[in-house]
């Protein structure tokens, strides 16, 4: 079996599967069930400064039959005092001193306040500090959460009290609500920061109750914008993932965050570069008991791919992440139909027609009605193998002779 | 004219397309799609509806995340042998009975055919690994019997470590999986399949063995340290009416012993069969000489359809399949052919609700005077039910039998009344379904070990151990 051990920035954890910052953190006897149920670490829920609620504070939307598609909050840091939260890491940490224990932190934007709550949690015995740049509402009315994320300066300046303040390993949790991930990346690089954490949540409003036209979440007929997350945001969590693994100015561990549920999710963020995951919605809708199959899951595919451990997967796709001038034009490729496949929705037909490029037309078999593809006029867009139902029916055929190769950056230069 | 019909009524490729699986396997496309419709239920009724608890959502979801082995492990490890379970359990009266999109949908989720897909990948890599035994610990049990609950047992102590010898009196190891199931639910080779990768679990099968005539009681005790009764039940209750012997005249489970062989040329059938009860069994037998050819097959039940034990959807099936019902009809008699080498009908006499039904819960029916008809068939099929096997039962000493012959024993343990000897299965419940035979082999293997060794261990799908009362060691 597969060596699960991963080490982020010197936090040893017995699999890569961490739990965020969040609802699942919240107490002691929490995350303890955690640990019982296999999570490798937990990142308990943000603490600091004192906060007051309000309910409700989630909306999301459902795709079809699946609920739960993406989440939003406009939930705050802890309410719970921070003294308890404090006493309780310490319990947990020594109850389970294999489990990685991190310590969330957000308070006023004082130096010796984040000084003095870096080392009171460092006297507790965590194994590291995150700092929650990340929140998108609320905190931030005041100056906090994603207000500092924002300002790269704000990430580098902070950043460095803390690495001041404590010998502990600091994460940065960034904020996705920004023009380029990369910059508060770098300057929390220049702080001193020991690895990076991404995505927190997303600017987003869920939705509107059509009859009564209050917005989602309803808090006694008005809502907020809020943190969305969830399964949707995973594609957005990914590329800012894989960009900062391939940021030369970066060249920190990255802990990756956003809509993962299960272990093949897991494994798309290992192999763009993230050295461990963090889940949040996913136990949120389905509780604990899903690392399971992430650990047996993840397990049995280092197995079958034959590596010996988790590790020697991280980053292996990152090089294939690349900017789209050094994409090769020479490569072509076509849709082809198999008959013996198609169930005759046409669904590919109406794509190509209205969507695309007007090269699939219909051709009699029998007494059936078949799509089929005009070679010389298909793009190689991809858009009717995406639509088509029937698996394997349409398959992308590359039809150049793989002699030559042209991108578009040497097209250019000439 | 006689009724032993040596070759086949209709030809044998209309018959093998009649054999087919009733529910074929799923796709992978089809499999992906069902169970990313499961809720993933936590402290999910379905589970709590399997007898052998296994934990439904946990496995559906890893089909949906594609860990397809690690989902046929849930199963096994709850289940041994859940490679048949998914085909031959009532499932509608258990884990498809229980869904909840049973109230949300009107669908449930197809759990048996989800389980037969991942138990089928399982079962097609070889089923490699899925469980490291413990090293062996010199211990020895003899299980008496390789049907459901002796295979269930056997796997469980050979993966606590313990050598297992199994003695099985036929020819071929799986007990009813291999020689009970209608052919169109699991076909004999898949019971086979499994019985094999427990075998590779260490587990010894005697077959051609049978204890009491081909090894003696006396003997398995020296050799073993406990003894587990999987003997099941055995042959079918007798009608008790004139005719009864004469050739043409089959029990159910030697019939659908012969159609389990395949050798379609060597199958009893007939163009008109009468088969005699009412209950799951019977159905099984009905829809058999169905799809051999039987033009007419008509099901004779004493009491009316509303009393028939077969379950709703085995009817339903039975009525799809064309079977003509016979109710409030009892037999008296069966009626040779002219040269008495066969049969000519079946005689038969009404029968009415007796007018004071008793205490007993079930209707009491009684002849109708003067009501008797004929049912011109060749060939009668008795549907009865089994008998215990009290006469090899008592031949151990200390064991206790109930009055309706069924072993009893401590249900925390499966132990009996003689403390080296354990029992479950059909011949403790006195006959269900497969998947109560495997949680009892499960019940028992841990009742075993604890009574070996004094330790308490979890096996999946069982309640915390708590042991009421102290187990006699030996
Ligand atoms: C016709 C029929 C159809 C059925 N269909 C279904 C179905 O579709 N689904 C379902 O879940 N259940 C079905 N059942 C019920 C199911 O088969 C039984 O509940 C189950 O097989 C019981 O398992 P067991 O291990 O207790 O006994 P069995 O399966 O009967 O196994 C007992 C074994 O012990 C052997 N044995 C007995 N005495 C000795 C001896 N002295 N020495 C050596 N070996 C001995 C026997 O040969 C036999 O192999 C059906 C039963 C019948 C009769
Ligand atoms: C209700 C709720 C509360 C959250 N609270 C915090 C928090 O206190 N601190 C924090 O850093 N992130 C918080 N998050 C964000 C999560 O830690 C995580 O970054 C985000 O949900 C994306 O992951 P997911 O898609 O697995 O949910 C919260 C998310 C939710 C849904
Ligand atoms: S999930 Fe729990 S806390 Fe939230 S609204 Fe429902 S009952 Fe209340």
């Amino acid at each position: 079996m597969a060596d699960l051990k991963v080490n982020l920035a010197g936090i040893e954890s017995p699999n890569p599967f961490w739990l965020a910052s969040a609802p699942p953190t919240n107490m002691g006897s929490m995350v303890e069930r955690a640990f019982d149920a296999g999570w490798g670490g937990a990142v308990w829920k943000t603490i600091g400064e004192p906060i007051v609620n309000v309910c409700s504070r989630l909306a999301s939307v459902d795709y079809g039959p699946v609920r739960m598609m993406g989440l939003n909050n406009i939930e705050l840091i802890s309410d719970r005092p921070t003294e308890v939260n404090i006493e309780e890491m310490r319990q947990v940490k020594r109850k389970y001193p294999k489990h990685s224990v991190i310590a969330s932190l957000m308070v006023e934007s004082k130096k010796e306040a984040w000084e003095e709550i870096s080392k009171r949690v460092e006297d507790a015995g965590v194994d590291g500090i995150e700092l929650n740049f990340g929140c998108p509402h609320g905190m931030s009315e005041r100056g906090m959460g994603s207000a500092m994320g924002q300002v790269p300066d704000y990430t580098c300046m902070v950043t460095e009290w803390v690495k001041g303040a404590t010998k502990l390993p600091v994460i940065v949790k960034l904020t996705p609500n920004i023009t380029s991930i990369n910059y508060p990346a770098r300057a929390a690089v220049r702080g001193g920061a020991d690895a990076l954490s991404l995505i927190n949540t997303i600017n987003s409003v869920m939705g509107v109750d059509i009859d009564t036209m209050i917005p989602y979440p309803n808090v006694n007929g008005k809502a907020a914008h809020g943190g969305y997350c969830g399964p949707a945001v995973k594609p957005i969590a990914l590329n800012m993932v894989s960009e900062l693994a391939r940021d030369p100015e970066v060249g920190i561990p990255i802990s990756g965050i956003g809509g993962i549920g299960t272990w093949r999710d897991a494994v798309e963020f290992l192999l763009l570069g993230a050295t461990n995951v963090q889940v949040c919605t996913a136990v949120m809708h389905y509780g604990y008991r899903i690392v399971e199959d992430m650990i047996d899951g993840l397990s049995n595919y280092l197995d079958e791919k034959g590596f010996a451990s988790v590790q020697d997967i991280i980053g292996l796709s990152s090089n294939r992440v690349t900017d789209w001038g050094n994409l090769d034009l020479k490569y072509k490729t076509v849709a082809r139909i198999d008959h013996s496949k198609c169930i005759q929705c046409n669904l590919c037909y109406v794509a190509c027609e209205d969507g695309a490029h007007q090269c699939i037309h219909f051709t009699q078999i029998g007494t059936k009605k078949f799509p089929f593809v005009d070679e010389d006029e298909c793009v190689g867009c991809n858009l009717c193998n995406l639509v088509c139902p029937a698996p394997g029916c349409i398959t992308m055929t590359r039809v150049d002779d793989g002699q030559q190769s042209m991108t578009w950056r040497e097209y250019s230069a000439k | 004219m006689t009724t032993e019909v040596s070759k086949t009524l209709i030809p044998v490729e209309e018959i093998e397309r009649n054999f087919r699986e009733i529910e074929p396997a799923l796709s992978d496309t089809e499999a992906r799609l069902e169970a990313q419709r499961c809720l993933y239920c936590y402290d999910a009724p379905c589970t709590q509806a399997c007898p052998t608890h296994i934990d439904v959502p946990a496995f559906i979801k890893k089909i949906a995340s594609g860990n397809v082995m690690g989902s046929a492990r849930v199963i096994f490890n709850a289940n041994p042998i859940g490679a048949s379970c998914a085909r031959v359990c009532p499932v509608e009266a258990l884990c498809v009975g229980a869904c909840v999109e049973n109230t949300l949908m009107h669908q449930p989720i197809m759990i048996g055919r989800l389980q037969r897909y991942a138990t089928d990948h399982a079962m097609r890599e070889g089923a490699p690994q899925l469980f490291k035994p413990n090293p062996h610990n010199g211990k020895s049990v003899g299980i008496i019997g390789s049907g459901p609950a002796g295979l269930s047992c056997a796997a469980f102590l050979a993966r606590l470590g313990y050598q297992i010898t199994i003695y099985e009196q036929k020819e071929k190891a799986g007990g009813l999986d291999t020689y009970g199931m209608a052919e169109y639910k699991m076909a004999q080779i898949d019971s086979l399949t499994e019985v094999s990768w427990i075998e590779r679990m260490g587990v010894e099968i005697k077959c051609n063995t049978k204890v009491g005539t081909d090894v003696t009681l006396e003997e398995l005790e020296t050799r073993h340290e406990a003894i587990f009764l999987a003997v099941g039940l055995g042959a079918t209750s007798r009608l008790h009416i004139p005719g009864e012997d004469l050739p043409g005249v089959y029990e159910a489970l030697d019939f659908i012993d012969q159609v389990k062989t395949r050798q379609w040329e060597n199958v009893p059938i007939a163009t008109s069969v009468a088969v005699i009860g009412a209950g799951n069994t019977s159905v099984d037998a009905v829809t058999q000489a169905k799809r051999l050819g039987a033009e007419h097959v008509i099901m004779v039940y004493r009491r009316s359809q509303k009393e028939m034990p077969a379950y709703h959807y085995e009817y339903e099936l039975a009525k799809s399949d064309a079977v003509e019902f016979q109710w409030q009809t009892a037999p008296v008699a069966i009626i040779p052919n002219a040269d008495n080498s066969g049969i000519a009908a079946l005689r038969c006499v009404r029968t009415q609700l007796a007018p004071a039904a008793g205490k007993s819960k079930r209707a009491e029916y009684q002849p109708v005077p003067g009501s008797e008809f004929e049912i011109p068939v060749q060939m009668v099929i008795k549907a009865l039910g089994q008998q215990k096997r009290v006469s090899f039962l008592e031949t151990i000493p200390g064991i206790n039998l109930d009055p309706a012959g069924r072993v009893k024993v401590t249900p925390e343990s499966m132990q009996t009344s003689n403390p080296k000897y354990f029992a479950g299965g059909d011949c403790v419940n006195g006959g269900r379904e497969a998947v109560d035979a495997a949680q009892h082999g499960k019940i028992a293997a841990r009742g075993i070990h604890f009574v070996m060794t004094g330790e308490r261990i979890q096996l999946a799908g069982l309640d915390d151990f708590k042991f009421p009362i102290p187990l006699t060691g030996f």
